[in-house]
């Protein structure tokens, strides 16, 4: 007779526990970027809504920006590092692939010998890790998950291309995902457009620039920005509402909404596309943080937590959005 | 099916919607106007317009199109076109 296998035995639901944010201590205004390119600070506020953004030294690499965001996020949450047994790190900036960044964070953030991994789903990123820390949790596979996106975007920036030059920044959110006695994240709405994979992407492979040749330089992000645009507010709104509607909510129900801080235009759009009421509180991180991928939402829920924008127990929407394209959409209870 | 504009009631909706996301005065938004340079629609707002116009005309505007519609004529003639050959 064929012995019969125990399954895993995950919890009821999960919850987001607890939230913290890394912010690189240097501060870049837009008269910096304007040595670089042609541009002007009323341009670029226009455009983009950025005034400022942090960018990284050389001491705060990847790893050691989301080993301290790390390190916020399980005080915040209130449990031991040692409880964590699942560490993800979303990022599209780590540039050593081997061993995964994740398995130095665990270790660093004191967390023992969890299951540890890096994701690479671009802006989308660190929603696709917390959707997946989430299942992991319920699923039996971990009790406490540390979701971490980290990011280094200033080393991929091509400082003389006057439509990017001036978006990204630096960074690293986690927040810790356990247990709960009542359900605190909505069903993911997730997918990817390979067919678009061309509209934000790396100016170089990582090959063709080790080949070298004529022209051929250190690899930067690029994107076309009226097609980002378009897919972003439009196509993105309708993934939002079918956010709410997987949770069982309206925009009515809604306390917040926390979407990928791409820019404060595609921000603006999206509130006034998804019709948004009044009472909902906007993630505008953008303004001073400039685009962090997927550093961009746990920075965002950071900040508007720290600041009494929003409080513990609220409802808010997250929605990732990027390179792939990928998206990822989710409702959850603030920590 | 959709209803084929002439170039008048294309004019018309376009300007409302210029005016609606741009809050340019309609009487402002002429055939001969660049959007850019002449009524303050950049690039982005510009793809706003596009997608509303899609909406309100019926017709199907590509991204890699959007760059050749300099002026509001332009636009004009591409729906007029895009409405004529979607009916035919």
């Amino acid at each position: 007779m064929t012995a019969t296998i125990t399954p895993a035995l995950g919890a009821r639901h999960a919850r987001i526990l607890g939230v913290g944010g890394y912010r690189p201590t240097r501060v870049v205004p837009n008269e910096e970027i304007l040595k670089h390119i042609d541009s002007s600070d009323e341009w670029i506020r226009s455009r983009s809504g950025i005034v400022t953004r942090h960018w990284a030294g050389p001491d705060e690499t990847v790893a050691e920006m989301a080993v301290i965001a790390g390190g916020k996020a399980i005080a915040d949450a209130g449990v031991a590092p040692e409880d964590i047994d699942g560490v993800l790190v979303a990022t599209v900036s780590h540039f050593k692939q081997t061993p995964a960044v994740a398995t130095e964070i665990a270790h660093r953030v004191g967390a023992g010998r969890p299951a540890a991994f890096d994701v690479n789903a671009g802006c989308a990123g660190f929603t696709y890790a917390l959707n997946l820390a989430k299942d992991m949790v319920t699923g039996g596979s971990a009790r406490h998950v540390l979701v971490i996106g980290a990011e280094r975007l200033s080393d991929l920036t091509d400082l003389e291309d006057r439509s990017t030059a001036f978006l990204f920044g630096d960074g690293a959110g986690a927040v810790v995902v356990g247990p709960s006695d009542k359900p605190a994240m909505g069903p993911v709405v997730w997918g990817s457009e390979g067919d678009k994979s061309d509209v934000i992407s790396q100016t170089v492979s990582w090959e063709a620039y080790r080949n070298g040749g004529e022209g051929v330089r250190f690899p930067a992000l690029r994107q076309e920005g009226q097609a980002v645009f378009r897919w972003a507010v439009f196509e993105m709104a309708k993934v939002a509402q079918r956010a709410l509607d997987a949770a069982g909510i309206t925009a009515a129900d809604l306390d917040v909404f926390i979407p990928h801080q791409a820019n404060m235009r595609i921000v603006d759009s999206m509130v006034k596309t998804l019709k948004l009421p009044e009472h909902v509180a906007i993630a505008r991180d953008v303004e001073t943080t400039g685009n962090t991928s997927a550093a961009s939402i746990p920075l965002a829920m950071e900040r508007l937590l720290a600041t009494g924008q929003a409080k513990s127990g609220d409802l808010a929407l997250c929605i990732g959005f990027g390179a792939g394209l990928t998206y990822a959409a989710t409702v959850v209870t603030l920590p | 099916m959709a209803a084929i504009n002439d170039k008048d009631a294309i004019l018309e909706g376009l300007a409302e919607i210029v005016n609606e996301i741009a809050g340019i005065p309609a009487e402002e938004v002429e055939l001969d106007k660049s959007f850019t340079d002449d009524l303050d629609v950049d690039s982005l707002s510009m793809v706003e317009v596009v997608v509303a116009a899609e909406e309100r005309f019926e017709v199907k505007i590509p991204d890699d199109d959007v760059k050749g519609l300099r002026t509001v004529g332009d636009a004009a003639d591409y729906i007029l076109n895009a409405q004529l050959s979607t009916q035919s």
